[in-house]
């Protein structure tokens, strides 16, 4: 733990000053981590849809642009982008898809950061300020919506991500519509 | 060609980047390339007259028929004896079994056989099966299951390969995931030793072959991308006790540097340069790992290897040389010190690690025989190396180059090309060879019969712009904004039968996708590969003609190997199971409208969905008896 801090500490660094450049402390990121208790996933054995906690703190995040694009500079600065690219995966999943394995409201995601995921999401719960990963959830539920895909891979002069809209805190999920997104990979014709 | 690129431009302007992403790029003009005579160099001229190329006795003894170390033998000839099929019978090559690995991963191994047992390893979670070749259908004698901590997955950054195994003194003796090289008995599949050495939290993998040879075993790491220090160890192969570590940077007593060290070029000489060719500290956290092929010269007793490329990608945070990374090593086994170190990219920019295979061949050269190894690197050169001394011969590119313009042979140095140099806010277009190289890991295979060898590669370039980056431990420390596309001509891969000697291609044969599986050599005169979307081949040794294929499961990045089985005939055998890097877009949690997804490998393999699917096993063929 005593690597931890100091991890968190040469951050509080960076965000002072500036700096993007890199410490040379060999200091670990731990990948484990105790839960605190909080349901991770939608997914509740013997649990009705409605019935999982939700956090007082998310609902700032929805329909907040100034979070988002807070998320985005903090996606590239933690090296989340060296893991999921820009939202298309690599040695981690991608996250422009409507996915989640872990739950897609903006608590769930948080929880994700805070936790660490076992096939190796490092755990940033002690390491990143609380206010900080909350814009990181708002940024990563974001990467989903049409406009932040769009911004993402280049296919509009803008690089601002959408706000995370009120509706995607429903408790039974929420896409965005139809023929927007994530059509992508439902069909895939062979080679003409 | 000035106007057809400007033409190009305007179609990619006028097209939606978003569908880009989805389709294939269009092929860097040819004329972006340099040409092989024009940067190609040796010392002198061929002469072919003055002797046949082979591997010494002593590193290729005569075939037993089976095959139990990946690279067949010290020699890494990958080449079996072996006649009875042939290109006159191989049309009736056909499957004897087929076994599921239960792992739909990249299948980067090569099966091992030794006393009639067939043993493979898979990708994570690096089960380990053992196979009754004696009895019909081949049933399983074992499985080993060595769980790998999950995690280790999240610190693996291009697919959960594994390159497989070897057999010796009773023993399969292999690594995981998670940084463990482990032992097992042959006959019962218990552990014999464990050993821990490497470490995830710092983002260490282990993803190589262990190179078993005189009672050692050694093992290197992988993570350059996650701001490791790379290292060799050597284990005792009795009881997997740690002998020696060498590093790849910092200083000399870490790299195990000392008195015996002889560089044959001035700029490998002086001390600490393994600190003094970073800015301060950089080597801490500089990459330089292990995860190719380790080979052993029982002639020279010398272990070689090559090391991988400096970190972070962006080359703007660590000016100088950044030894000891992208070069190869030659140490003393026993020790572990180093006798010389050759540098093939120094300061790499552009993600060429230098730990591709090295074959161990006598050769002609300048009118006598040589002792020499050759090594395709990923920079797009084969190298000749004097292996006594570290002096290179001979540099010839074998795929498309524009990122250097030769390798000076007075000096050893590579001569960078600055219009191909990679910077901060600005990128730079069609930089050949990609990143992942001309060629990357798959190995090469050599005939004695042909004097050829046959090298598996790539036909990809790529645009790349620099990042600032941090390093955080544990997480990616790259720094790079890449997008491939393919070489010139459109094709992604090549076989290409390359001529040691006379320093040229013999033949070469173009695939679709880049060739990520490697190569056997057949005393029948054939050469076996696998292809990404799911063919498995067999081309004439002399001309390259296609003669045989079939279509497996999934795509083919493994390492064919052929063997006599207990009936005293031939078989063929190798895994199916694409993924590995350049694999990302089917193995991997991948979107494709993503193309700087996979570290830019997307960008060149989105359609690979149409053409295959994940999967994971092998295959024995054989001619019907």
């Amino acid at each position: 733990m005593c690597s931890g801090y100091r991890i968190e500490l040469l951050m509080s660094v960076w965000l002072l000053t500036g700096c993007h450049h890199a410490s040379h402390d060999q200091a670990a990121v731990t990948t484990e981590r105790t839960s605190n208790g909080v349901i991770a996933s939608a997914l509740v054995p013997g649990m009705i849809h409605g019935a999982s906690s939700s956090d007082p703190r998310a609902a700032q995040y929805y329909e907040n642009p100034q979070a988002v694009v807070e998320g985005k500079r903090l996606f590239s600065q933690y090296n989340c982008s060296g893991c999921h690219s820009n939202g298309g995966g690599g040695m981690g999943p991608d996250l422009m898809d409507n996915q989640w394995i872990y739950g897609d409201r903006l608590e769930q995601i948080h929880q994700t950061l805070v936790e660490g995921r076992p096939n190796g999401m490092p755990a940033w719960g002690d390491k990143i300020p609380d206010a900080q990963l909350w814009a990181l959830a708002a940024y990563v539920r974001s990467m989903s919506l049409p406009q932040t895909i769009a911004a993402n891979t280049g296919d509009t002069p803008s690089q601002t991500p959408a706000p995370v809209p009120r509706e995607a805190a429903q408790d039974t999920g929420w896409s965005p519509p139809p023929g927007t997104t994530n059509d992508y990979t439902d069909v895939i014709k062979g080679p003409q | 060609m000035c106007r057809e690129r400007i033409l190009t431009l305007l179609l990619v302007g006028s097209v939606p980047l978003a569908a880009t992403a989805q389709t294939v790029p269009s092929p860097v003009p040819a004329a972006e390339v340099f040409t092989r005579e024009s940067i190609g160099h040796a010392l002198a001229a061929p002469t072919p007259q003055a002797g046949h190329t082979a591997p010494s006795q002593a590193n290729a003894p005569p075939d037993d028929g089976q095959w139990t170390m990946p690279s067949k033998n010290y020699a890494s000839t990958r080449f079996s004896s072996l006649q009875d099929i042939s290109p006159q019978n191989v049309a009736q090559l056909t499957p004897l079994l087929s076994f599921s690995l239960a792992v739909n991963k990249g299948q980067e191994a090569a099966p091992i056989v030794a006393d009639n047992t067939m043993f493979v390893v898979t990708a994570y979670p690096n089960y380990v099966y053992a196979l009754d070749l004696t009895r019909p259908g081949a049933p399983l004698k074992w499985r080993f299951s060595p769980k790998p901590v999950p995690a280790s997955q999240g610190v693996a950054c291009c697919d959960v390969v594994n390159r497989g195994g070897s057999v010796d003194h009773g023993k399969y003796i292999f690594n995981t995931l998670d940084g463990q090289t482990i032992a097992l008995d042959v006959n019962t599949g218990l552990p014999l030793w464990r050993t821990q050495l490497a470490n995830i939290n710092l983002g260490e993998t282990i993803t190589m072959a262990p190179l078993v040879a005189q009672g050692r075993v050694y093992v290197g790491d992988s993570g350059g991308e996650l701001g490791v220090r790379g290292w060799l160890a050597a284990l005792d192969e009795e009881t997997g006790k740690l002998l020696w570590r060498a590093y790849s940077t910092g200083p000399d007593r870490d790299v195990l540097i000392g008195p015996g060290f002889k560089p044959f070029y001035a700029a490998d000489r002086g001390t600490d340069l393994g600190v003094s060719s970073w800015p301060p500290q950089a080597w801490k956290i500089g990459g330089g790992t292990v995860w190719g092929w380790v080979t052993y010269d029982a002639e020279l007793d010398t272990v070689y290897y090559g090391v991988a490329n400096p970190g972070p990608w962006n080359q703007e945070q660590r000016p100088g040389d950044n030894k000891w990374t992208a070069g190869i090593f030659a140490r003393d086994p026993a020790s572990g010190q180093a006798r010389w170190f050759y540098q093939y990219t120094p300061h790499d920019e552009h993600d060429y690690d230098g730990v591709n295979e090295q074959l161990l061949l006598d050769m002609p050269f300048a009118g006598q025989m040589r002792k020499v190894l050759v090594h395709p690197d990923r920079n797009g050169y084969v190298y000749v190396i004097d292996r006594r001394s570290g002096q290179v011969l001979s540099a010839d590119p074998f795929g498309p180059v524009n990122s250097s313009r030769g390798v000076d042979l007075q000096t050893g140095r590579l001569i960078l090309n600055d219009d191909k140099a990679t910077r901060l806010g600005r990128t730079t277009h069609d930089i050949c060879p990609t990143a992942s190289g001309a060629k990357d890991w798959e190995p090469s295979s050599f005939s004695p019969d042909t004097g050829f060898i046959y090298i598996p590669h790539e036909n990809i370039c790529m645009d790349w712009q620099n990042l600032e980056v941090n390093y955080i431990a544990g997480t990616p420390y790259v720094g790079a904004d890449v997008h491939m596309k393919p070489g010139p001509g459109g094709h992604r891969g090549a076989l290409t039968a390359w001529d040691p000697v006379n320093r040229r291609p013999a033949w070469v044969v173009k695939e679709n996708f880049p060739i990520w599986s490697g190569t056997v050599a057949t005393g029948g005169g054939l050469v076996f590969y696998g292809t990404m979307d799911g063919w498995f081949k067999a081309v004439d040794a002399g001309t390259g003609k296609e003669l045989w294929k079939y279509k497996v499961d999934s795509g083919v990045i493994g390492q064919p190997i052929s063997y006599r089985g207990p009936d005293g005939h031939q078989y063929i055998a190798v895994l199916s199971g694409v993924g590995g890097w350049a694999g990302a877009v089917v193995a991997g949690p991948v979107d494709p409208r993503d193309g700087s997804a996979a570290l830019g490998f997307i960008n060149v393999m989105s359609d690979l969905p149409k053409y295959t699917t994940a999967g994971g096993t092998l295959y024995v063929f054989w001619l019907p008896h």
